[in-house]
């Protein structure tokens, strides 16, 4: 039973060595990274397959019983969790074999990309706060190392806000436990759910709660936290930047989630009014951000900072349904969110630019681009049948049923803004004709690259596609992690009680 | 000890967010170098400040005879000092890079991955000229 929780941990890590030590030899390097890919993912799954039967699982690593040793959890969040970063992890795995140049592969691209896999699923399965923090920071330092890699002039001024930015938030982070640690005596996630109840002074546990919201806001991007996100994400490579889209920021609310469920709970009126205004501030600015916006990167970065705002509300709502809606918005999310990224990158190699103006033409001259495209376009602004039609529906019934019409009126006239980006991403790079001039002359890719590159493509969106028509099943496992979320008599008793 | 210490936080949290509120990187770097402190002082200080003695069981006995130092903070400390530690080197470095390839340390003048500024606007204007001339 441990191993399962160790594993997800293990398998990157060990990857990232064996990348580290094979620099050199660059076939067997991408094998073995794509193989750790897919190793992680199957643990994922066989863990989402566990706790699916057997409830939470802990494991107290060394022996040492409950709040005072360091606890592995995966409840059914956690699990789902994994599974979606071996998914999104293979599939980009796969993508940067031809996307990274050999350059930034031989300078350690793969090492960083695992140490960065370990970082999030350590961030997923941790059941102690403090852990929580050196997981970010290995998450963080990971991410720094592939947003500067090959050195270029915007990287570096991309990197120069990144890091400024995530060092603030870091250190918000660590204040945020030394004052929880003097308050409640103890970091352990699920011991705190206790503890917190006993403390008499419930204005300063809101006190500590605010620091947390804006350590893990800055993370998570939102409202008014969230600059450092479209200043950075469009300088990397694409493989880099997709899962930086998919993954970086969701770690961030998922953190939010975890804690303002399973630890402040004790005055929803403030901390939860206050995440439902940063959540609708969070859809609008995003949008309309991304609405001024003429590079494909920027566009996409813009919304990721939209579609944050919505995995917010179902958090701020903290209704069933909202809780719900939020974790299903959390797996459509990025599944969705890295396939736009890695479609982007493959715009920009058929059509030799980012940049709207630039493009045009690509319909008629590879039209399965274009299909494909329009799968996660459609998805993110949610038309059905697609993942995001659902994701949107449930949050905004949520909405609609605790009377909160005027975020639910935002949350759809956000969906209406995100069709307007994504059609202006189709009409540019695709209807239009190539526009005449100095463009940018690229070799035209070759057909194995292409097909390398598409396949991951493909699989995303077919996840996307299969998420939106066959939805019963994922609204069931999203209900049953809303569940554990909201009871965590569970949770509890797994990591304090028989869990030794 | 204890409201001493608090007023020393107090302190280095006011100078360090000065510092970081800076334009200029290595400002900016020092004030991290300052908060960094700050917040370990700060674990410090809400861990709880005994004059006991280290958590050391003599030989012999399942567990120490008098109080010991809650020895907690301290482990979260030395590990913060060591991530902070990290973080710092990679900050610094990039700083550098920075200066070397962007030609300056004013965060506000670091726009090669910013879009192009629209050249009618009044305030910009100057400044895109003087990039030039850096350049």
């Amino acid at each position: 039973m441990s191993w399962l929780l160790v594993l997800p941990l293990l398998v990157p890590l060990g990857t990232a060595a064996l990348t580290f030590l094979l620099r050199r030899a660059r076939a067997v390097v991408w094998t073995t990274s794509v193989g750790g890919a897919a190793a992680l993912l199957a643990c994922g799954v066989v863990l989402l397959v566990t706790v699916w039967s057997a409830g939470v699982v802990a494991v107290q690593l060394g022996d040492w019983p409950a709040p005072f040793g360091i606890t592995l959890v995966a409840d059914r969040l956690s699990a789902i969790m994994v599974v979606i970063v071996g998914i999104t992890g293979l599939c980009v795995a796969v993508y940067a074999v031809v996307d990274v140049d050999a350059d930034r592969q031989r300078l350690g691209f793969h090492t960083l990309f695992h140490v960065l896999l370990t970082g999030i699923c350590g961030a997923f399965l941790t059941g102690d706060l403090f852990n929580l923090y050196v997981w970010f920071e290995v998450m963080l330092i990971a991410s720094f190392g592939l947003l500067v890699l090959g050195g270029e002039r915007s990287q570096i001024d991309g990197a120069v806000k990144y890091v400024a930015i995530n060092l603030v938030s870091t250190v918000t982070f660590l204040i945020a436990v030394g004052l929880l640690y003097g308050i409640t005596g103890t970091l352990n996630l699920a011991d705190l759910h206790l503890r917190v109840r006993e403390v008499a002074d419930p204005g300063l546990l809101s006190a500590v709660a605010v620091l947390f919201m804006i350590a893990f806001g800055i993370k998570a991007a939102v409202f008014p936290l969230f600059f450092w996100l479209p200043a950075s994400y469009h300088t990397p490579p694409v493989a880099v930047a997709a899962i930086f889209a998919a993954l970086l920021t969701k770690v961030g609310v998922y953190a939010l989630i975890r804690v303002f469920t399973l630890i402040f709970t004790q005055d929803v009126g403030y901390t939860h009014t206050l995440l439902l205004v940063v959540a609708a501030l969070t859809m609008v600015t995003g949008v309309l951000g991304a609405a001024a916006q003429s590079d494909i990167r920027r566009i996409l970065s813009f919304h990721i900072v939209s579609q944050i705002g919505y995995m917010v509300l179902g958090l701020a709502l903290f209704t069933p349904l909202g809780l719900i809606g939020a974790v299903f918005y959390l797996v459509h999310h990025i599944i969705v969110k890295a396939n736009l990224f890695l479609i982007g990158g493959l715009v920009r190699r058929t059509g030799g630019s980012f940049e709207l103006a630039r493009l045009g033409g690509l319909y008629s001259e590879r039209p399965w681009l274009a299909i494909l495209f329009l799968i996660p376009a459609l998805s993110l602004a949610g038309f059905p049948p697609l993942s995001g039609f659902w994701a949107k529906l449930l949050l905004i019934k949520a909405s609609l049923e605790v009377e909160h019409y005027l975020i639910a009126a935002v949350a759809l006239v956000v969906g209406l803004l995100t069709v307007y980006s994504m059609t202006k991403i189709w009409i540019a790079a695709f209807w239009k004709p190539r526009p005449a001039g100095p463009g940018v002359p690229i070799a035209a890719p070759s057909r194995r690259d292409l097909t390398v590159l598409a396949v991951p493509v493909v699989a995303m969106a077919s996840v996307t596609v299969i998420i939106g028509v066959w939805a019963e099943p994922f609204v069931e496992i999203a209900t049953l992690a809303a569940a554990d979320l909201l009871d965590p008599a569970a949770y509890v008793s797994a990591v304090l009680g028989g869990g030794s | 000890v204890a409201p001493v210490l608090a007023l020393v936080v107090g302190l280095l949290f006011g100078a360090a967010v000065y510092l970081m509120l800076s334009r200029n990187l290595v400002r900016y770097l020092l004030g991290l170098v300052l908060i960094s402190s700050a917040a370990n002082l700060l674990i410090f200080c809400a861990g709880g400040l005994t004059r006991a003695v280290p958590a050391i069981v003599p030989p012999g006995l399942a567990a120490p005879a008098e109080p010991v130092a809650n020895a907690l903070p301290q482990a979260l400390i030395l590990t913060a000092i060591v991530i902070s530690f990290g973080l710092l080197a990679f900050a610094l470095v990039l700083a550098y890079r920075a200066y070397e390839d962007l030609g300056t340390v004013d965060t506000d003048r670091m726009r090669a991955a910013e879009p192009p500024l629209h050249e009618s606007a009044d305030d910009v204007v100057p400044r895109s000229e003087a990039e030039r001339a850096a350049a």
